[in-house]
């Protein structure tokens, strides 16, 4: 029983430390302390960073169950930028929708705090309470409007059907449990490796996969994105789109190209199966919507096809692919969040696509913004969204994949309609009155994301070699 | 916990015996029960008998925790919803011979799944040669002791982080639930406490045979 080396965990320590500390001050400080609580989340999750970088190499503590390596870090680093962010961006929302209290920015460093655990989760138990104490401030986030029926109808949704999803997972956790004797990733890679999987083996794996695959809202277990991202309130949707799926899909690659490392076959047939599936409904879905932010449910449900293409490669290429296009997305996404929280007019939030028509008048640089972000999303070169399908799609073919690229490359052929159709909206629609203001910090989100897809081409050689260095964690 | 007797027999057995079919006729009156009520009570009784037979084999532990969480919270929490709320429950056994055929198909698939995945294949041999936690000799700690190890040294870790949950969840439950609503009056302990006779009593003379 060696290693419980307390420095490993100390940015996760600190961010429960500070949940705990700001819990007190905004118990007794009431609603005056709301602004107060914001800026300390925000330097505790900016002191967690620090502390990420600082973290010693590939170690693990708590007796294997919690782990420390390149891949941990960098996902730490991606989630706890996409959580600060999304809190900088929801300020002006959350005063202006009236449910501006210190429990959210509170809610939201307990579920960053979940997600740094899941990526670190190196045991089934570990990852469960991980996973579940993200869900959980998750559940609460999405219902935090809570006079607003959609909001409450959007977070006991999520809560009934993530509680299902948890029940699944757990299921399969205890068969893995029950036919390998071990609850550490790689003790069961250990016992699995002895011969042929029973029949017993690999239901555990695919009900463990698909209460994943619910977290990452792959099809077929993806019916929650659509409302869920509608009904809460938007700043949740950004966060929502963000940061828990960067954790989700590392927590996935870990489980697999750790623990299920023996019987690569089967689960690549399942992820295989969950990227088809969610690469063509995230195209052919998305077309019919007027709510932008149901399309950008529907989106999300896509490229985290196109991350899983990368995933079901199986080999550090694709793994490298998946990490590049997670850096994307995630910046792709809050630029277009950051976008669709400007949409405000007569300080009345707006949600239809129909909104933005001709935008490109009353506010060229958002709509050039958003432009960019769109044409990135459908991935046309030479976007950063043209990188991150090019990576995992050359990573496919490499592992012979062929069926799989080729239909990867014809979703995004299909889901560039809807993206260019909020272009053409925004360019070639008779304008209707202009937007409110936008927030300064608003807007300085939208400027830096539309930089980094415009400008990725420049740096595309130094993200792809952190990705690989992460990404050789696991080979 | 072992005496030395073969537990099918003697005492243990009548014991086993008792405890068994007592939750059995138990277990099944919670759900023929007409009364709601009843149906809680009958509960109970199968949670304390469940509670005697981990008394036998030994898992005094959990036993007890059966007893005080099962027992004193959660069957206590369910009368209190079943007397509160008005739940026609005579209206919700009613679709249940419609939905039977459609839940028995259900029922059988399952346990034919549960038969394919455990009864055919056995678990792995490697179950046996790496256990996860091999357990202390049960003579030499009592399970309260062996359990506590555990959980305060090897599973320290999850055991944090399952605390952080639970208080993530009464957050959350406070954060939905509670409202601040104007002109209700509380009661405020300071104010009473600080209260001095001159502002708590009015002294009046009344006059006999009058009233004031």
């Amino acid at each position: 029983m060696t290693g419980f080396d307390l420095t490993l965990i100390l940015p996760e320590i600190l961010l429960g430390g500070g949940v705990l500390v700001l819990l007190l001050i905004g118990v007794f400080g009431g609603e005056k302390a709301t602004q107060a609580v914001t800026i300390s989340t925000l330097a505790f999750l900016a002191a967690a960073a620090v502390g990420v970088l600082g973290l010693p190499g590939p170690a693990t503590t708590f007796d294997g169950a919690f782990v420390v390596d390149p891949f941990a870090r960098l996902m730490k680093l991606l989630v706890l930028t996409g959580s600060a962010i999304a809190l900088i961006m929801s300020v002006s929302h959350a005063r202006r929708e009236r449910f501006e209290r210190f429990e959210y920015p509170l809610l939201i460093l307990s579920a960053t705090l979940g997600m740094m655990m899941m990526i670190s989760a190196n045991d089934l138990i570990s990852l469960y309470v991980g996973l579940e104490l993200q869900s959980l401030s998750i559940y609460v986030l999405a219902a935090i409007q809570r006079d607003s029926v959609r909001s409450t109808e959007a977070g006991l949704k999520y809560f009934v059907l993530g509680a299902l999803a948890s029940g699944m997972l757990l299921y399969g956790a205890s068969l893995i449990y029950g036919f390998t004797g071990q609850t550490s990733f790689q003790a069961i890679a250990a016992a699995m490796a002895d011969g042929e999987p029973g029949i017993g083996l690999v239901f555990g794996v695919v009900f463990l996969l698909a209460g994943l695959a619910f977290k990452v809202a792959a099809v077929p277990f993806h019916m929650w994105t659509p409302d869920v991202y509608e009904g809460a309130p938007t700043p949740v949707t950004a966060f929502l789109a963000a940061a828990p799926k960067i954790a989700a899909m590392a927590l996935l690659a870990r489980v697999t190209m750790d623990a299920l490392a023996p019987i690569g076959l089967e689960w690549r047939q399942i992820v295989v199966f969950l990227a088809i599936g969610s690469m063509v409904l995230g195209a052919f879905a998305a077309i019919g919507q007027s709510n932008i932010k149901r399309l950008m449910a529907y989106s999300s449900i896509g490229h985290v096809g196109y991350a899983l293409v990368g995933l079901a490669a199986g080999t550090q290429v694709g793994l490298q692919g998946v990490i590049i296009y997670l850096i994307i997305y995630m910046a792709m996404t809050l630029g277009a969040f950051a976008v669709i929280l400007s949409m405000r007019r007569h300080n009345v939030a707006l949600e239809n696509i129909e909104d933005l028509a001709g935008l490109s008048r009353t506010n060229p640089t958002m709509a050039f913004v958003l432009a960019m972000i769109m044409f990135s999303l459908a991935g046309i070169p030479p976007l950063a969204g043209f990188f991150g399908k090019f990576f995992v799609f050359m990573a496919a073919i490499e592992a012979g994949l062929f069926v799989l690229a080729v239909i990867g490359v014809l979703a995004s052929v299909v889901g560039a309609y809807y993206y260019l159709r909020i272009v053409k909206v925004m360019y070639f629609d008779e304008p209707v009155a202009a937007f409110d203001r936008t927030p300064s910090e608003l807007r300085a989100v939208m400027l830096l994301s539309g930089a980094f897809t415009l400008l990725f081409i420049v740096f595309a050689g130094p993200v792809s070699q952190v990705a690989q260095a992460a990404a050789q964690t696991f080979f | 916990m072992d005496t030395g007797i073969d537990p099918a027999t003697g005492v243990q057995a009548l014991f086993f015996y008792l405890f068994s079919g007592v939750l059995l006729g138990s277990g099944f009156m919670v759900i023929a029960a007409r009364n709601p009520v009843h149906s809680v009570l009958f509960l109970i009784l199968s949670f304390v008998n469940a509670a005697g037979l981990f008394m036998l084999l030994g898992a005094e532990f959990l036993a007890l925790i059966l007893i005080v969480v099962y027992v004193g919270a959660v069957a206590v929490l369910f009368l209190f919803v079943v007397m509160m709320l008005d739940v026609d429950f005579a209206a919700l056994r009613q679709g249940f011979l419609t939905y039977l055929p459609v839940g028995s198909v259900v029922a059988v698939v399952l346990v034919s799944e549960l038969l394919v995945v455990l009864g055919g294949l056995g678990f792995s041999p490697t179950v046996e040669v790496t256990p996860n936690a091999p357990a202390p000799e049960p003579g030499e700690v009592s399970n309260t002791v062996a359990l506590g190890r555990l959980l305060y040294t090897r599973f320290v870790y999850f055991f944090q982080v399952a605390g952080l949950i639970l208080l993530v969840a009464m957050v959350g439950a406070i954060v939905l639930t509670l409202r601040h609503k104007e002109g209700v009056k509380r009661q405020s302990i300071a104010a009473q406490v600080a209260r001095t006779p001159a502002t708590a009593i009015e002294v009046r003379r009344v006059e006999p045979g009058r009233g004031i």
